[in-house]
Parts: structure tokens; sequence; C-alpha cells
């Protein structure tokens, strides 16, 4: 790993390029493309968050899209009861998801494989009609409709430019903290846990502390994804954060790659754009089957073929690509690290 | 008074197709300790086969239930061969991703097939009260409950009496030993998957009429399913039956009694798993797992 770590003149290349396509995306694309790829960024976050949670630390979770719905509610609720300035509420937003994924993770901490998916299924399916049920603080089916979020001024933005520098500033900040936490020593105890609970333990690492923490973390950064998704779209209703939501988050995180950094990035495109081009699909018919509108069936087929060909994901195939590269030009060889996902 | 007990059989009727559910759930998890995320997505896409086979062949109800149990028990069988036994020997969060993968696909193909249009489902009873004492019980819940108990007995014959049955058993307790004996392990677990799809297949066909059909309509009914069985012990068959009727019976009164009961029922779900798990992780009838490191 060493050797890879050590800068490369190609990765700052890639760097360079990565950071002009970031910054300048919005100058070439229309106001539709600029907002989804704000959508991605939101993705990318909440991503990185179920990626630290199932990825390096091995616990799977079905219910971060209610983790979600604590954040967007949180901001909706706020600006809506209080009228602050909405991106006070971010971090609010992002502290309260976060007490409550870690008040979820003390329970969660008995709970192993099997038994963790169904409790965070059962999280997942009653988020929903829960929000429903208290309407008076909630709205209901109704939801919140909030102002939309507008530049700050001096700012020579249009509305969803400044929601895509808003928001992908916020994803690349805590990229760059998860990056920090994963090459920590909280990481390195986050995947021994995942690689063997029993040899954690006997090492000295606390089960209780490191799982809720990574509960925690998880919801965090959901929360803070639920917030932005509750501003770009200045509305939150129960449908929003509903068992869909939950499922596709995971499957974004598999596919894009467990536990290697750049999935939660691969993921979202996915999770975004592949529901947009299914729509663009609806034209495809096969007798009187028109595929489209839905991405389910491509999500489900996706999950399979990737977790038999690719237990790595997206992820795992471009580092794959970029070692057979480093391969050819210095014969270098260093092992993939274990999936953590197998067959 | 009369309106609790009134409750509570209706309660025990929903809760006959709760456990109908778990066993299913149960079967799998027997087979290969993991819970099937599938399950209920796999029953709402054959009872949507008999909808058709009903609405466009005019297959009369009865032979069209048969019908549509064994299809869905070939169609378990199909998916255990083609897409779990790749997956052989994974870990458990390999194999749930998949039944999430298969849950996914599943509900989609559904909803391209028929529609996300909710659809009137006419089940094999009549639904009138009849009078009993000063209650009216609903036909409709009788014949769920003799459907689930005829169901429970071919289940208990298939597994003491028969020759199959005694190698499904033997195959999930000591699949080495039973290899070794000249059981088709792999194939008792397709066999396993074929049974838990049948089972599924007939607690779709009992709710439909009382709900209406649509794609999403086991995800309720799957949670419940799972509180079931978590709360009569994963692993037990009366675990499940009995977990059901009790899920079934709390829902019920749940529903009726707490203002808007109907919206927190799933809710109630969540809270009986976690303080099962809590309490008591094996459940009622489960025994206490040892991990041996």
């Amino acid at each position: 790993m060493r050797r890879l770590s050590r800068t490369r003149p190609e990765l700052i290349g890639l760097a360079v390029v990565a950071a002009v396509v970031l910054i300048g995306l919005p100058t070439v694309t229309n106001q539709f493309f600029t907002f989804e790829f704000a959508k991605v960024a939101i993705f990318v976050t909440a991503l990185i968050g179920l990626n630290l949670l199932t990825g390096y630390s091995g616990q799977i979770s079905l219910g971060n899209g209610a983790f979600m719905a604590v954040g967007g509610y949180t901001t909706a609720i706020l600006v809506q009861r209080t009228g602050i300035p909405y991106w006070t509420t971010i971090p609010v937003a992002g502290i309260l998801a976060g007490v409550v994924g870690f008040l979820i993770g003390i329970p969660a901490l008995r709970l192993t494989g099997v038994y963790l998916a169904l409790a965070t299924f059962a999280l997942a399916l009653s988020i929903p009609p829960v929000l429903n049920h208290f309407d008076t603080f909630t709205g209901g089916h109704g939801g919140i409709v909030m102002a939309p979020a507008m530049p700050p001024l001096g700012l020579d933005l249009s509305q969803e430019q400044w929601l895509y520098y808003l928001c992908s500033g916020i994803a690349l900040v805590l990229f760059l903290f998860a990056w920090g936490i994963v090459r920590s020593r909280t990481g390195r105890a986050f995947m021994a846990i995942r690689d063997s609970e029993t040899a954690a333990v006997a090492s000295g690492i606390s089960l209780a502390y490191y799982k809720t923490l990574a509960f925690g973390l998880s919801a965090a950064y959901a929360g803070v994804a639920g917030s932005l998704l509750a501003i770009a779209t200045s509305y939150v209703n129960p449908d929003t954060f509903g068992l869909s939501l939950s499922l596709a988050l995971l499957v974004g995180v598999v596919i894009g790659g467990l536990g290697l950094d750049f999935g939660a990035v691969l993921g979202s495109l996915l999770v975004v754009w592949l529901p947009y081009y299914a729509e663009k699909a609806s034209g495809l018919q096969i007798g009187s089957l028109s595929f489209g509108g839905k991405p389910d069936i491509f999500y489900g087929a996706l999950l399979i073929l990737i977790l038999f060909f690719a237990p790595h994901g997206a992820a795992g195939l471009v580092q794959r690509g970029w070692r057979w590269y480093l391969l050819r030009r210095t014969a270098a060889r260093s092992p993939l690290p274990e999936p953590v996902v197998e067959r | 008074m009369l309106s609790l007990i009134q409750q509570v059989i209706s309660g025990i009727a929903t809760g006959g197709i709760y456990a109908s559910l778990a066993l299913a759930l149960v079967l799998v998890y027997r087979a290969m300790d993991v819970a099937n995320f599938a399950q209920g997505e796999m029953a709402t896409f054959s009872t949507f086969i008999s909808y058709s086979l009903i609405e466009y062949a005019h297959i009369d109800f009865w032979l069209a239930f048969v019908i549509t149990i064994l299809i869905s028990f070939g169609l378990g069988v199909v998916i255990e061969r083609a897409l779990i036994r790749p997956f052989e020997g994974a870990p458990v969060l390999t194999l749930l991703i998949v039944t999430l993968g298969l849950f996914t696909a599943f509900n989609g193909v559904t909803g391209l097939i028929w529609g996300y249009v909710f659809k009137s489902y006419r089940g094999g009873f009549p639904d009138q009260p009849i009078q009993f004492g000063g209650l009216y019980l609903n036909t409709q819940d009788l014949g769920v409950l003799g459907v689930v108990l005829v169901m429970l007995l071919l289940l208990y014959l298939f597994f003491t009496r028969t020759k199959a049955g005694l190698a499904m058993r033997a195959a999930s307790l000591y699949p080495d030993s039973s290899r070794l004996l000249g059981v088709r392990v792999g194939w008792m677990l397709a066999l396993g998957w074929g049974l838990a799809s049948a089972v599924g297949a007939v607690s779709g066909m009992l709710v439909a009429p009382i709900i209406f059909l649509d794609p999403n309509m086991m995800q309720a009914i799957l949670l419940f399913a799972f509180t079931a069985a978590v709360l009569g012990g994963i692993e037990s068959v009366l675990g499940a039956v009995v977990g059901g009727v009790a899920v079934g019976i709390l829902m019920a009164l749940v529903g009726t009694y707490i203002p808007g009961g109907q919206d927190l029922r799933l809710a109630f779900g969540l809270i009986v798993i976690v303080v099962v798990l809590l309490v008591r992780p094996a459940g009622l009838f489960g025994r206490a797992t040892v991990k041996r490191v």
C-alpha cells in the first residue's frame, strides 16, 4: 500500500482534472443537469456514511433512509417554525440524526447480521406512517413546503448552481473527513471488527464503543444528506424517505464498492442517473411490456451481478484498472484488500 | 367485551396469514441461516399469477390456488438453483444483499407486468358474517384459519412421515453427515426454497382479498411475519405459528384501541422485534445458540 499512496504525477493530474470538472460543471450544463448533480453530491454524502457502517465496520443497515428523514424533517421544521436561515440547520440536522443513530446503535449492538438487517428494515418501513401520524408536527401526508434556497447576496449564481456548489462543497469536506477516519485508529478498529469480532475484542477493541460510533457517524452523514435534500427540493414529505430510499442507498453502496473510498461517488452517480435513464427508456417495449419508469428491476439485477462478478463494486473495478496500469508501468504488485462481501 | 372478543378472533385469522409467511421465512432460515427479504415480494408475484389465472383464464379460484402453489414451488426451486447456489458458503452479508436484490427485482417485475394500480381480488370465501351467540364471525376469517390449519397439518405430515422430509431435516441440522449418508444437501436447500415459496404464495392469496392487490402489498405483512418469526424464535416452526397468531392479535388490538393505531402498527412491529431481541434473543421457542470460536 505504501507504494501506492506515494504521490504520483498521474494522481496529481487526475486530481486537477477532477477539480476542474467539479468546479466547471455547472457552467457548461443546463439547469436540470446542474440540479441532478447537486443530488449526486447529496447521495455521495449519504453513501459515505453508509459505507463507513457497512463497508468499513461490516454492519448492514437498511434504515439509513430513516436517518435521512430525521435530518430532512429537522431542517424543514426548524426553518418553518423559527424562520432561521436554512444553512444553519444543516449541522443541527447532522447532530440530531447522529444522536438518534447512536441511540439506535445501542440495541443494534446485540444484533448481528440477519437480526440487524431485520431491525433496520423495520425502522425503514415504519418511519413514513409514523411521520404521517404525528401530523401536527410534520404536516402529515402533505409534508412541509419551505421557501426555495436562494444563493447568498453578492453571489452571481442561479439557484441550481448555488445548490450544486453548496452540496458538493459539503460532500467534499465530509469525504475528506471520512478519508481521515478510515486511515486513523478508529478506522482500523472498524475494519478489525468487520473482519473478525472475536479477534478485534481479543486485541482490546471495545465492540460497544466502536459499533455505536459507526452507527452514529453513519446516521450523522445521512442526517446531513437528508437536510440537504430538503433544502434542495424545498419540500419534505413522508414518502420521500420510505423503504425505497433506504434500499437505493444500499444498492448504491454495494454497486459503488463496499469498503472503498470512491465507492460512494460511483454509487451515487448510479442512484441518481439510473432512474433518469430508466424513465427515458419508457419507450422501450417488448411485446405489451413497456420497460422504464421504475429502476427496480435494474437495481435488483445489477446488485446480484455485481456481487457475483465484482464483489468490490465499481470502485473495485476502477482500482483494478489502475493497478493494471501501474503494473505495466512499474511491475509493482500489491494485493487488493479482502472483499467485504465475497462469494 | 364482545367487541374485544371479536377483535381477538379477527386478529387470530390475520395472525394465521402472518404465521404462514413467517413459516416460509423459517423454512429458508433453517436451510441456510439467512432471512429471505424477497419472501414477501415472491408471494406477491405468485398472488398476481393466481389473479391472472382467475381473471383472464377464467379458472375457478380453488383450481387457480393449487396451480399457483405448484408454480410457486417451481419458482422457488429455480431461484435457489440459479441465483442462491452460486453464493453457497458466502458470508451472511452477501446472502442478505442477494435477497434484497431479489426483493427489488421481484417488485419491479410485478409492477412491470401488472402495473401499480390497486386491484380487487376475490378470494375463495364469501365476505359475509355468521352470527354465533352474540358474536358476528366473518366467513372470510374462518376460511383463512381453515386453510392455514390444513397447510400446517400437511407440512407436519411431510416433515415427519416422508423420507424427503426426514432428509430435509437432516440436511439442515447436519449437512456434512447427511452428505456422507447420501442426502443431496444442495437439492434439499432447493426443496426448502420451493416449499417456502409455496407457503408464501398461500399467505399472499389469503391476504389479497382482505387488502387490495398491488405490487407493494406484502411489505407490511413481511414486517409482521419477521416480527412473528423473531418472537417465536427464528428457527422454530411452532414458534412461527404461535408468534404469528400473537402478532395478529396484538396488531388487531393496536389498530382498534390506540387512536391512529393503524399508522403505528408498523412501528409496534419494530418495537416488538427490538424488545424480543434484547430480552430474549432466541425467541419464545428457539434455543439459545452458543458460538464457538
